[in-house]
């Protein structure tokens, strides 16, 4: 494989446009964690127009939930989730200045569109590797519907996270392509 | 008859949420390590290397192998002749809440699917009872996350379906769950029955370790099949494309009525957990 390509957050369009599926990345600065309760309630204040409890211009998503953590640690176990399950939202948050989101699985046409528009980048983080992905992770903090348990937003401080882009800003989408490439009649 | 104490079930029910959340079995690690050499796409051999990793740390660190702790399911063979002291379903239900909250698993489940709110300790836990000959109670907790469980299916199909439908049916679930159930993927596969009966079969074949093949000849080379039927299909590691989509599938089958012909597929993850004790 290629070199991984290192980023740093928050991304500007100069970034999200250098990135082509396939490429893998190793992901540093922060990044906030929202599954599709916390969506709902940041989609509802956009749509009003109303400002929301963060400023997502550049910033980047990560579907997740951690687990709890161990003492000593600073975060439990925090993979990705399916990102699926965002996909109704996440259009809404594009236009308003999301750059880019990580977490697994294929997003919806819709979703797509949206990302060659507003120019965003999808990652692929590793599901289940959610040990290994812990260790990358240096600070956690609740930012947002600490109500929402597992489920609040937390601002996480990654170092290296190691991601491969699934969806670029031209349309490209590695989930259809790499199975082309490999499968067999 | 044999009495066994109360206190034992819940430990024991406890100490196996930790234990099934933490290792992941030798049989799922061996399998991972023998798909890396088979692994042509270079970001599929990355994400299998970094699924040996994981395991790696979660076993040395006693943390859980993916933050999905899962659905607690337990499979109870409980022999006719010992009995619990006290409430054998309560004691495995307390063992769960134990497990879950002393063990650092996430707590997955709502009271009510419409209404409900976080039970904070994932309880209730599935529990399945099987009554067999003999005095002693095999207990097998087998967390399963939402991811791959969502990507599973039953198909009422009909008898001039046959083999090929299923086979046909196992690779559509599979190619259509693409990279949600976060594969390496395991599949079971439940034929005959009735309609709830081939999801529990489905779900049972899961037991089994990678490479215990069905003892009916006939199914043995239907796993077989299937395996590298799935493995061309290029689905691929995280459903980015590659050779290893699937580590291994397992058929389970049962008597049908002569109009009736149901299928189920029960897909479950890399992080394919079950520890079992017997007391
Ligand atoms: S499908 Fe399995 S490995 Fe993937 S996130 Fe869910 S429990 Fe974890």
């Amino acid at each position: 494989m290629s070199e991984p390509i290192r980023l740093k957050t928050p991304l500007t369009e100069e970034d999200v446009l250098k990135l082509k599926i396939g490429d893998s990345v190793l992901l540093t600065g922060k990044i906030y964690t929202a599954r599709d309760a916390a969506h709902k309630r940041l989609f509802d204040l956009a749509e009003k127009g109303e400002p929301l409890p963060l400023d997502l211009k550049g910033q980047i998503i990560y579907y997740a939930g951690p687990a709890p953590a161990k003492p000593g640690y600073v975060i439990g176990p925090a993979g990705p989730t399916t990102s699926g399950r965002c996909d109704p939202y996440t259009p809404k948050l594009l236009e308003i200045g999301l750059k880019g989101m990580i977490g697994k699985g294929v997003r919806s046409k819709e979703v797509k569109d949206a990302m060659q528009k507003y120019k965003a980048v999808y990652f692929a983080a590793t599901g289940g590797a959610a040990a290994l992905i812990a260790k990358n992770i240096k600070a956690v903090k609740v930012v947002a519907y600490e109500d929402l348990g597992a489920e609040a937003i937390r601002e996480l401080e990654v170092e290296d996270f190691p991601l491969i882009v699934a969806n670029d800003a031209y349309g490209g989408d590695l989930y259809e392509e790499g199975m082309k490439k490999y499968r067999r009649e | 008859m044999r009495e066994v104490e109360y206190n034992t079930v819940v430990e024991t029910v406890a100490r196996l949420c930790k234990e099934a959340n933490y290792f992941l079995g030798d049989d799922v690690y061996n399998a991972i390590k023998n798909g890396l050499e088979k692994e042509e796409s270079p970001v599929g051999k990355d994400i299998l290397n970094q699924l040996l990793k994981n395991a790696d740390i979660a076993k040395n660190e006693e943390i859980p192998i993916c933050q999905d702790t899962g659905f607690a399911v337990i499979f109870l063979e409980h022999g006719a002749d010992v009995r619990v002291k006290g409430d054998i379903n309560q004691a495995i239900t307390e063992g769960v809440a134990k497990g879950y909250t002393e063990g650092y698993l996430r707590k997955s489940i709502l009271s009510d699917p419409v209404k409900g709110k976080n039970t904070n300790d994932n309880t209730p836990p599935i529990i399945y009872t099987t009554i067999v000959p003999g005095d002693k109670i095999k207990i097998t907790v087998a967390p399963k996350g939402g991811g791959s469980e969502n990507m599973s299916a039953v198909k009422m199909m009909t008898p001039a379906d046959g083999i090929e439908g299923v086979k046909k049916f196992v690779i559509d679930t599979v190619v259509q769950a693409s990279s949600n159930p976060c594969p390496p993927i395991v599949v079971g596969v439940g034929i005959g029955g009735n309609f709830e009966y081939v999801a529990f079969l489905a779900k049972k074949a899961l037991l089994r370790n990678i490479g215990e093949r069905n003892p009916d000849p006939f199914y043995a080379d239907v796993e077989r099949e299937l395996l590298e039927k799935i493995n061309n299909t290029g689905v691929g590691p995280m459903g980015l494309g590659g050779r290893i989509t699937c580590l291994d599938v397992f058929i389970e089958v049962f008597p049908r009525h002569i109009a009736s012909f149901p299928a189920a597929v029960n897909i479950n993850c890399h992080a394919a957990r079950h520890k079992s004790a017997v007391i």
